[in-house]
């Protein structure tokens, strides 16, 4: 078989890379979205604050540090430590615990009940704000992530297929990082699925999904389940910063970039976690597929847009995505 | 009168404790409307106390109020001798007083056993951390809970749609399953609205069986909202009678049915 087959399941396995993370983001939305009907903009801004705080932690910088010296006059920067990575991703969990907790007291307890669109709204607006703070509290300069990754291509991997292809065919090339958020992604997804299967907590979260005056009734809090799912949310937020943080630095267009986990919702449906990780597979492998075979013909950078295209066609034939229920209107 | 602690002895010799939940001069509004108008009432330990009364009358509020899911503007609510905060739904609940819906609500993605198993979350006493940690533990209470619902799922005949889903279940099942799982809960006190309502007349006569026996074995106080009038002189010892928001009769079901209030509530100018 000639190297251009082998350059194809190359790009394919590389698009599979790159879903992994769209997929990492987009259950994030979908965590949120059938605990509680809202649909959170802000997710993708939360994957960035907490890069930023991990990476802030990490190298003890001071949080405000630019509005202390403004105001102050002073010239502090950082506390002159370093934390060892595992134990700053515990204190931005905790970080991202209390950011769970403060949504809910101050935003969304006062919105229940309220029209799926102002609650929308509000994510927006939550957003904003929550850039605003990161930007604030670390400086919004790009940083570099180092929790210690593998990082480059991997040899091994490169080597030991190498005997596939003929003479011109040098084995595949795929980054360590990628690999390896491919498995924590896997490890997160089964954690997720044992949690909400088989804890007290998991159960009364597929509860409140199901009916919340059902929930109420049988004793559950929804306050507690919504800061819980927020938490998770923000959990599933800090891998996913973490991955692309690590692998392209975190900057603050790492939002923008998590808004293409909208595509992958309308692939997958807004309330099926299977349906999150396949339709982030999906366009991560057809996104860089395109461009791979139809991107040199009409001149490239295809990957802005063909995921968005691809959600279009599909909400066209398929409007409840690849795992909902066929929505028939009732006459 | 009995005294509120006193208790007695029923015809078909149950034992009737004292007062477990009082209600004092509850008034509730929504906006002009006001479904409750200054009532007081009690239940005692171990009765089944029927509310009924018109369409509209306030029975399904009144029974909201007791589970906090509404607020009344005016009243006490007294629970084992305290008066009670205002509660969360969820913290009633927690309290051992559970409850159905007049419109069902169930969670209709899940089994008829994954349905009841929510019943007993608040049974579920280990942690999130020793759950993870201690799996020995959380299997064993797992087995508890699961030995429970499967007892209550074989005492209201329902082990032939243990795994089916509550939403392909007709109305009737339904209502039964709702009942199965306020029943997982083991509660001291059980609130049914309308448990009968929209079932053929074999439904009908089952789902009498099961609330008399669940009062017999269980010793569970019971609160229900019922339509059929001949349905609750049968169970009920005591009935309150509710019209336009305003309590016109309160007694046992001789007395209520020879009441000239009641009498004209129902048959005088109808509201249904
Ligand atoms: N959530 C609510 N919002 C507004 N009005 C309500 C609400 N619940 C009940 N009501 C009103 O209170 C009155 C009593 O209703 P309800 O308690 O359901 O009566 P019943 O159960 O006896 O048929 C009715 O006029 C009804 O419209
Ligand atoms: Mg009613």
């Amino acid at each position: 078989m000639g190297a251009d087959f082998y350059y194809t399941i190359e790009v394919i396995l590389n698009g599979l890379m790159a879903g992994v993370l769209y997929a990492l983001v987009a259950l994030g939305f979908v965590l949120i979205f059938k605990a509680s009907g809202i649909f959170n903009y802000a997710q993708g801004v939360m994957a960035l604050f907490a890069a930023l705080t991990l990476v802030g932690i990490m190298e003890g910088q001071v949080p405000f540090s630019h509005l202390i010296n403004a105001v102050f006059g002073t010239q502090i920067h950082d506390f002159g430590w370093h934390i060892p990575a595992l134990l700053a991703i515990i204190l931005t969990m905790v970080v991202m615990v209390g950011f769970a907790w403060l949504v809910q007291k101050y935003i969304f307890r006062h919105l229940v009940g309220q029209e799926p669109i102002i609650l929308f709204m509000a994510t927006i607006g939550l957003a904003y704000f929550l850039e605003g703070v990161g930007d604030l509290m670390w400086g919004s300069d790009i940083k570099t992530l180092d929790v210690g990754l593998p990082q480059g291509a991997s040899l091994w991997i490169e080597e030991n297929t190498a005997f596939l292809g003929g003479d011109d065919f040098y084995g595949f090339f795929i980054d360590q990082l990628d690999v390896v958020a491919a498995i924590v992604a896997a490890i997160l997804v089964a954690v997720l699925v044992i949690f909400s299967q088989y804890t007290k907590q998991g159960r009364a979260m597929r509860a409140v999904a199901d009916d919340h005056q059902a929930a109420l009734s049988v004793g559950i809090s929804l306050n507690f389940i919504w800061v819980l799912v927020w938490s998770l949310a923000g959990f599933v937020a800090l891998v996913a910063g973490i991955m692309w943080g690590a692998k392209s630095g975190v900057q603050f267009s790492l939002s923008l970039i998590a808004l293409k986990a909208l595509p992958v919702l309308m692939l997958g449906g807004f309330t099926s976690i299977p349906g999150a990780i396949v339709g982030g597979l999906i366009i991560g492998v057809g996104e860089k597929l395109f461009e791979y075979s139809v991107g040199p013909m009409i001149g490239g950078a295809t990957e802005n847009w063909f995921a968005y295209v691809l959600a279009l066609l599909f909400l066209v034939f398929r409007p409840q995505g690849l795992f909902g229920e066929k929505i028939i209107e009732r006459v | 009168m009995l005294d509120d602690t006193e208790s007695y002895v029923t015809a078909d010799g149950r034992t009737i404790g004292g007062v477990v939940l009082d209600l004092k001069s509850i008034t509730l509004r929504f906006g002009g409307v006001e479904a409750i108008k200054n009532i007081s009432f009690d239940i005692r330990e171990g009765e089944i106390r029927a509310i009924i009364g018109p369409n509209g009358a306030g029975k399904s509020s009144m029974l909201n109020v007791i589970s906090g899911f509404y607020v009344p503007q005016e009243g006490e609510v007294w629970f084992r001798g305290e008066r009670r905060p205002q509660m969360k739904p969820y913290q009633v609940a927690q309290q051992g007083i559970a409850r159905t819906f007049q419109n069902i609500a169930l969670f209709e993605g899940m089994s008829v056993l994954d349905n009841v198993m929510t019943g007993r979350l608040n049974k579920m006493k280990t942690g999130l951390w020793s759950q993870a940690l201690w799996k020995g533990k959380a299997e064993r209470e797992e087995n508890e809970n699961r030995e429970a619902v499967e007892k209550i799922i074989d005492f209201l005949e329902i082990q032939s749609i243990r795994k089916t889903p509550v939403g392909r279940l007709p109305y009737g099942l339904k209502k039964r399953v709702e009942l199965a799982r306020a029943l997982a809960a083991e509660p001291t006190i059980l609130l049914l609205d309308e448990p009968m309502a929209g079932m053929n007349v074999e439904e009908k006569e089952d789902m009498c069986r099961f609330i008399l026996d669940v009062n017999d074995e269980f010793g569970t106080t019971i609160a229900l909202i019922e339509h059929d009038m001949g349905v609750v002189m049968d169970l009920s010892d005591r009935v309150v009678v509710m019209d336009y928001g305003r309590k016109i009769g309160d007694g046992t079901p001789d007395e209520v049915r020879n009441n000239q209030d009641v009498i004209d509530a129902y048959l005088g100018v109808s509201h249904d």
